[in-house]
């Protein structure tokens, strides 16, 4: 291949003798470098770096009434989670009679604002992310929303995760209907 | 008058080096790449901010897209005095060949009185039941039993890293309540969720605050 015949002529040899060819014992080792770095590029792009994370969940005893925590309603903001990864949010408490301006919905994108807003607007000790998730929510929102309060970095024990009630759950059907959302 | 003759050099590099470099790195790569543990369902795990590495040795509750919950158990994890406890526990009867048996198998996802008559079939992860979990009979709630059982005497901390909830995102959310549930009915408050890890997004609060640090 790339090499360059340099032996000059052969040495004179007495007459009667044969010359015979001498055979290089050296291998070209080009191919086999190539071969080797397509092996190695392959390998280094086909292999994902699969870090699975671990977060922590921390569950409430509920047969331990004792320790219901009062919330205040100046610093209570509730996240509902619905279907097609729709938030519904209310800020303090359901008025009945307030409903329609209360009850409002957004999406995981806004609501990362959303919650730092409402952190900026109470004082620390008031406040309460009370997080609810309606039957028909994914897993993933449930997870995803807990993410976005230590995104926001919410100390832990100012969110919990509550059931829902009958009227909220009622309140999303209602909301989700009438939005059209399957 | 005729110029001095320059020897011809060669023009050939050796390529041995340069093979023998190629071929060490592609082996490192190779060793030090770790094979992912055999899959048998296809999950997307939600992602989240957390750090935290998921140990090696961990028994892992698996919540499909379609709600169905399997159970494995990870190495060095203490599965047969768990499939022993529950054998006794649940008066399953088997016989010291099926308990083999049933030891070998690499996820659990049988209601446990199907147990027995399954052995001896192929055992494919999609058309298996799962675990029940509905409230009605919560069977997840009699694994944690025999798991806590197993672990007892234990750190309760070492117990609580080694268990981990892994979900598809796309599950709903009552499958998950009831692991839950099955935890809590166990005593169990704490307990771990596998996510995909992904950073912390520029300009959040948590990263104002790592920043900072």
């Amino acid at each position: 291949m790339a090499e360059i015949d340099t032996s000059s002529g052969g040495g004179k040899k007495g007459p009667g003798v044969k010359k015979s060819k001498k055979l290089s014992t050296r291998v070209d080792l080009t191919p086999m470098v190539d071969l080797g770095f397509l092996l190695l590029t392959f390998f280094v792009f086909t292999t994902t770096m699969s870090q699975s994370t671990a977060m922590n969940m921390n569950e409430p005893k509920d047969d331990d009434t004792t320790q219901q925590i009062k919330v205040k309603n100046s610093g209570a903001m509730t996240l509902l989670l619905g279907k097609n990864n729709q938030i519904y949010y209310y800020y303090g408490q359901l008025d009945p009679n307030t409903l329609s301006e209360q009850f409002k919905s957004t999406n995981f994108k806004e609501i990362r604002k959303l919650i730092l807003e409402k952190k900026k607007a109470t004082p620390i000790d008031d406040l309460m992310y009370i997080i609810k998730s309606d039957k028909d929510s994914k897993f993933g929102n449930a997870i995803n929303i807990l993410d976005e309060m230590s995104i926001n970095d919410i100390p832990p024990g100012h969110y919990a995760e509550v059931d829902i009630t009958d009227t909220e759950a009622k309140l999303i059907k209602d909301t989700e209907e009438a939005n059209g959302i399957k | 008058m005729s110029r001095p003759k320059l020897p011809r050099k060669s023009t050939t590099v050796d390529m041995t080096a340069m093979c023998d470099v190629a071929f060490l790195l592609l082996t490192f790569f190779i060793l030090a790449t770790k094979q992912k543990p055999p899959e048998v369902l296809t999950i997307t795990p939600p992602s989240s901010v957390s750090a935290v590495a998921v140990p090696d040795k961990s028994i892992i509750i698996t919540l499909t897209k379609d709600g169905r919950t399997f159970l494995m158990f990870g190495e060095n994890t203490k599965k047969d005095e768990t499939l022993e406890n529950l054998n006794l526990t649940q008066g399953m009867n088997l016989t010291a060949s099926e308990l083999t048996k049933w030891k070998k198998q690499l996820f659990y996802g049988l209601p446990l009185n199907q147990v027995k008559s399954g052995l001896g079939m192929e055992l494919d992860p999609a058309k298996m039941p799962g675990i029940p979990t509905d409230s009605a009979k919560n069977e997840l709630t009699t694994w944690l039993r025999s798991i806590t059982n197993v672990y007892a005497g234990g750190d309760q901390r070492k117990l609580e890293e080694t268990l981990l909830v892994k979900g598809d995102n796309d599950a709903l959310y009552p499958g998950f309540k009831q692991i839950k549930q099955a935890f809590k009915n166990n005593q169990l408050y704490k307990f771990r969720i596998v996510t995909n890890g992904e950073p912390v997004p520029v300009g959040s609060e948590l990263y104002l605050r790592s920043q900072k640090k």
